[in-house]
């Protein structure tokens, strides 16, 4: 049973035929169409190393089939940068030593930029945390992590008034 | 992950049909059904996909002044919902200690209401379980078994039904609304979920084929607005299920009980309502004792299922608390961790 879909994947349309419907979103990007910036960590929704936006908003990408996803709007941590340019949260991870050996990074980054767009938690680090719950980092660069999603939301919120001004 | 064939129908009546052959299983957002299917604990021939279905994602109040949500509607977009969480404070504050900002953003609240237990038994398919190979008995009844029901529980299945969302619904009179071959009914949440009994595999009366495509509110179930709680105790203060959850929500007159709802999470197969213990709190004072008094009605029939007999005295404790935090008001706003029995106390450190 041949599914065809049509995913835009980091501003780039895709046409994709899948033989298989068991393909999860996340094994699609990583596995053929060669995206292996998102990391499969646990695949059971538990790590959050897998985290992408779709359509806007930040999801396990590994549990959740491509096939459901006909139309969708993709971001992975490759498409969050522009050009050499880092985006404010990658920044804002270097800044304050949010990761170590890097592998929940991808994952974190992401979780991170959809934190931001869902604009629930300000400045409250309590609820940084909570918001940031779903990925796990087993370096334990939580500290880091948190400094750096307040300074980059603080970074985007006024950028955003800059730009309303 | 087994194979299976994919569907996505165009209508809830073209979804009802394909999903009637043996073997079929609804698929919403998946981020349950697809962890039991990568684990081999289900394993349908065919996924029906009604994540995308017209019409099913909207939360509208009607005439009657009940509020419909429908049954694709995003957990965190009805956590969100400024109107929602107003009028419906204990339901949004549930809906935000569970699981993590990912999984809300894609779980749905009617594959939310139809998730599958997490006991471990149930999930090692090298472990006897009656729920997930009938007549093959029940490892968790001789194993590591503290998290497991107090209350309904049988010789056969000690499992409980892990939503955090259910607990506040059943407590405010919610009602689901089913689309099946036949056509629509709708029957209280609270007779949704099956008691195991003899019978652990069967956790719904749903028929096969039928679709849950509503979940409503009545319209007396804003009256308990300002004095909403639901409290979770958590091996982890975020992103854990309930030991013991407790929803209430009161409607006072001064220091006086007008009318009171409770009921408890992780304690059966089902979201567990305590009648008995709001009519004993109807009419009477605000007072500890009384709460206390609730507190005993409400697990007067508890007994352990194995090494959980604190789990009784825990759940009396939390609907004290539940009930005295909802006594003293709604927050303004769900709290920066939501549920957390400790977290409202000020200059506390979060546990």
């Amino acid at each position: 049973m041949n599914l065809s879909l049509r995913l835009t994947v980091n501003g780039e349309q895709r046409e994709i035929t899948l033989d298989d419907p068991r393909v999860t979103l996340l094994d699609l990007l990583r596995e053929r169409l060669q995206l292996t910036g998102t990391k499969k960590g646990c695949d059971r929704g538990q790590c959050g190393a897998c985290t992408m936006l779709v359509n806007g908003t930040r999801i396990n990408s590994c549990l959740t089939l491509a096939a459901s996803h006909d139309g969708a709007d993709i971001l992975t941590i490759e498409g969050v940068a522009q050009g050499e340019h880092l985006h404010p949260v990658q920044t804002a991870f270097i800044t304050h030593d949010g990761f170590q050996c890097g592998f929940c990074t991808p994952g974190q980054i992401m979780s991170a930029i959809g934190l931001i767009a869902e604009a629930q938690t300000g400045d409250d680090p309590e609820r940084i945390r909570e918001a940031m719950s779903g990925n796990l980092c087993r370096c334990g660069a939580y500290v880091g992590i948190t400094e750096a999603v307040l300074e980059a939301s603080r970074i985007l919120k006024d950028t955003k008034a800059e730009r309303a001004a | 992950m087994n194979q299976f064939d994919y569907v996505r129908p165009a209508s809830v009546a073209e979804a009802v049909k394909a999903a009637s052959a043996p073997g079929a299983a609804y698929l919403a957002a998946g981020t349950n059904l697809l962890d039991l299917m990568k684990g081999g604990i289900v394993q349908p021939s065919r996924l029906v996909d009604v994540s995308r279905l017209p019409g099913l994602d909207r939360v509208e109040r009607l005439a009657d002044g009940s509020l419909r949500i429908g049954a694709m509607v995003r957990n965190a977009d009805l956590a969100h919902d400024p109107d929602f969480a107003r009028a419906y404070p204990a339901i949004a504050e549930a809906l935000l200690s569970g699981a993590s900002a990912q999984l809300r953003n894609a779980a749905t609240v009617g594959g939310n209401l139809l998730q599958r237990t997490r006991c471990a038994y149930f999930y090692d398919t090298a472990s006897a379980c009656n729920k997930r190979a009938p007549g093959t008995g029940c490892d968790a009844r001789g194993g590591d078994n503290r998290l497991h029901a107090i209350l309904g529980w049988s010789e056969g299945c000690i499992a409980t039904h892990p939503s955090d969302f259910c607990v506040p619904l059943v407590a405010l009179d919610a009602v689901v609304e089913i689309e099946g071959t036949s056509g629509r009914r709708e029957i209280a949440l609270d007779a949704l979920h099956r008691l195991p009994g003899n019978t652990p595999e069967r956790e719904s009366v749903l028929e096969p084929g039928e679709l849950i495509v509503a979940v409503r509110l009545p319209a007396g179930a804003r009256s308990f607005a300002a004095h909403a709680r639901y409290l979770k105790v958590r091996e982890r203060t975020s992103y854990a299920f309930a030991v013991v959850s407790a929803a209430a929500g009161l409607v006072m007159e001064g220091g006086t009980i007008k009318e009171a709802r409770l009921a408890l999470g992780g304690v059966a197969a089902k979201p567990w309502r305590a009648r008995s213990a709001e009519a004993q709190l109807a009419g009477s004072a605000a007072s500890e004792a009384a709460f206390r008094r609730a507190a005993q009605a409400a697990l007067v029939d508890a007994r352990p299922s194995g090494d959980n007999t604190f789990k009784i005295e825990l759940a009396q404790r939390l609907i004290v608390r539940a009930l005295t935090v909802a006594t003293q008001g709604t927050p303004d706003r769900v709290p920066a961790l939501p549920a957390s029995p400790f977290s409202s106390a000020i200059g506390a450190l979060h546990v």
